[in-house]
């Protein structure tokens, strides 16, 4: 039983981490860009719920519509100024600018006066329930968790797979060339992967944000994903999810089985595991330029 | 504008190839030298700050700047060079042996993580780098009975026979001249084959494989060298500061470390000086401008990352070349003054390498 109860947590946090990876992956996969300021989006899309509840008033349902949708906007507006004008630059470029831009997000989140610096429950309608059953509890905040990704990836499945802008997209990823040649608006495309990250970090933010409280170092489980990202592949969206989840389980069964410390590190053990056993992943492709 | 013939064949292999340049750097050194006479304790405590970071950013110039590897784990290295220099003096070791330790410790660091570093490659590598530096933060909080844990150690001075270095400008004379020595050995590196070959990884590694170097060998040479170098920096952080627990090795430790060679300038000695420079100038401005800004900004806890942040990204986009870069353009435009050609450093444009394909 205490097995089970601490799959199901780390099943819960695994998804968070899972969706954060889906984030980087979209990214990723669009424009070849590693966004280490995930995390700080995470943050930005939890305190931007916070804020329009606490300053505005709105309930927590339209609260977190409007912060998801706002996420979606600030991603595209990152897209256009500032990772446009380095298009065709190194990787290391775009891997500085983006830890430049998660410590102007955090120190300005600190500024925003009386909820930046301070430590911030959001209330959530469903806090404090909790589902019994088989001997297990469950808490809402869980499910809510497993239920959001669940949607989330069968809606960016759907849109992947049956949308006229999802085949574009999946074109673009393969081939930027070919698919500017084809007509493709490439650079949009672009705009529209991080506005859909920007989205699901949000969203991330939203569902963990009754977990681990809202402030401004929230952002560090953004680091957690990269782990989750490379195991399942980093260019593989359902790798992210699975990447995550697994994760999460090893953690928590590490926080509970293994001595104190190991808890923090388990996520880097595995990741560093996985770079050495198959550097690709669980999902990864491994493409080969033929010559 | 003055340029200097080469009139013998070892005009070109000399350090110094201007005899007016060496006038410039004797004063520098002099200078520096006499420093302790002519101000106080307090410049003395940052100038040795500086120097010890330059320490450090010549380890990570040479890792990022010149064999183009990417590492956002750097702290790690420091944290073993700082805890190995603590451990051993607290023993009875005299410096340079405890100093040879702390380096040597910190380049075996670097061989482990150098070798899983050759199966990855590109953002892979960083993000190894970046789990090698949780899990050594996490070692660094737990090894209780070595590095004392959170609640962190205590380092006795530095010693050396009957000679203790306890005063400000004793450490300021250790900086200075493991500075000048690590500065030395890299301008030595870079231009002998092993640099060149360095730089042949960093532009292409296809092309530095096809023409016979070992990349291998020599990516794993670039990170014990530059963990080196890094570890001696870690040991005289510990004398310079005198208290050590694991959250100075944390991950903004080593995101600090890779800032200063992009501000400084990727690819160039002097630029690991200039960010050094950046690195421990900025939080004293920013102290200072605290005052004169509105509460809400000033005391925020997040204006110094809001500051760093900015400089960052505004290096990426607007000033690739660093601050160093900045200063080559802006000596040129002042030798050459009325004859300044408007695109000498215009950027070359470029086109992104994918990496997907292997």
């Amino acid at each position: 039983m205490e097995l089970a109860q601490q799959v199901l947590s780390g099943l819960a946090q695994g998804c968070v981490y899972g969706l954060i990876a889906l984030g980087f992956v979209l990214i990723y996969k669009a424009t070849e860009a590693v966004n280490f300021a995930q995390g700080e989006m995470l943050m930005l899309g939890a305190f931007g719920c916070l804020a329009l509840m606490r300053f505005a008033g709105l309930p927590f349902a339209v609260a977190a519509v409007l912060a998801v949708a706002g996420m979606g906007a600030l991603g595209a507006l990152v897209e256009r100024v500032a990772l446009r004008p380095l298009l065709g630059q190194p990787q290391f470029a775009v891997v500085m600018l983006t830890i430049g831009l998660g410590y102007v997000a955090r120190g300005l989140v600190s500024m925003i006066p009386d909820i930046g610096p301070e430590t911030n429950a959001l209330d959530t309608p469903y806090k404090g329930l909790a589902l019994r059953a088989f001997g297990l509890v469950v808490s809402a905040d869980h499910l809510a968790i497993v239920a959001t990704t669940l949607a989330l990836c069968a809606s960016l499945y759907l849109l992947f797979k049956y949308t006229r802008i999802g085949v574009a997209m999946q074109a673009a990823s393969q081939n930027q060339l070919a698919a500017h040649y084809m007509g493709i608006p490439v650079k949009r495309l672009n705009g529209l992967a991080w506005a859909l990250s920007g989205a699901v970090a949000g969203c991330a933010g939203i569902l963990i944000a009754p977990i681990v409280f809202v402030h401004m170092n929230m952002g560090n489980i953004g680091l957690k994903a990269f782990p989750a990202a490379v195991v399942g592949g980093f260019g593989s969206m359902p790798g992210a999810i699975v990447g995550g989840v697994v994760v999460g389980v090893v953690e928590s069964l590490a926080g509970f089985y293994l001595p104190e410390g190991f808890k923090d590190i388990a996520a880097y053990v595995v990741l560093l595991a996985m770079l050495v056993v198959k550097p690709t992943g669980l999902f990864g492709e491994t493409l080969r330029k033929k010559v | 504008m003055r340029r200097s013939i080469p009139t013998d064949y070892d005009a070109s292999l000399r350090l110094i190839p201007d005899p007016a340049k060496a006038v410039g750097w004797a004063t520098l050194l002099a200078v520096l030298l006499a420093l302790p006479y002519l101000v106080g304790n307090y410049w003395l405590s940052q100038f040795a700050f500086i120097y010890i970071y330059a320490v450090a950013g010549l380890g990570v110039m040479l890792l990022a700047g010149y064999t183009g590897l990417i590492s956002i784990g750097h702290a790690a290295f420091l944290g073993t060079g700082a805890y190995t220099e603590a451990y051993l003096t607290a023993r009875g070791a005299p410096f340079p042996l405890a100093m040879a330790a702390a380096a040597l410790l910190s380049t075996a660091a670097g061989i482990v993580i150098g070798l899983p570093a050759l199966r990855v490659r590109g953002i892979y590598l960083a993000i190894a780098t970046l789990a090698f530096g949780f899990i050594a933060e996490e070692v660094f909080a737990r090894w209780e009975s070595v590095t004392g844990g959170n609640t962190g150690m205590q380092v006795k001075p530095a010693i050396f026979l009957s000679w203790t270095l306890r005063s400000q400008a004793s450490i300021y004379y250790l900086a200075l001249g493991v500075c000048a020595l690590v500065t030395l050995a890299t301008i030595n590196l870079v231009r002998s084959p092993t640099g060149r070959a360095f730089v042949a990884i960093r532009d292409s590694e296809v092309s530095a494989q096809s023409l016979g170097i070992p990349v291998a060998r020599y990516k794993t040479m670039a990170f014990a060298l530059s963990a080196a170098f890094v570890g001696l920096a870690g040991a005289l952080y510990a004398h310079k500061l005198r208290f050590l627990s694991p959250e100075q090795f944390s991950i903004s430790q080593s995101i600090d470390l890779i800032m200063l060679v992009v501000v400084g300038g990727l690819g160039s000695i002097p630029g690991a000086f200039f960010g050094a420079v950046f690195l421990i100038v900025t939080p004293q401005a920013i102290a200072i401008a605290k005052d004169y800004l509105p509460p809400s900004v000033g005391q925020a806890p997040g204006l110094q990352a809001v500051v760093f942040g900015g400089a960052l990204i505004g290096f990426v986009l607007l000033e690739p070349s660093g601050l160093y870069g900045r200063w080559v353009k802006i000596a040129t435009y002042l030798r050459m003054f009325p004859f300044y050609p408007a695109g000498a450093f215009r950027r070359q444009k470029s086109f992104q390498r994918s990496e997907r394909f292997r």
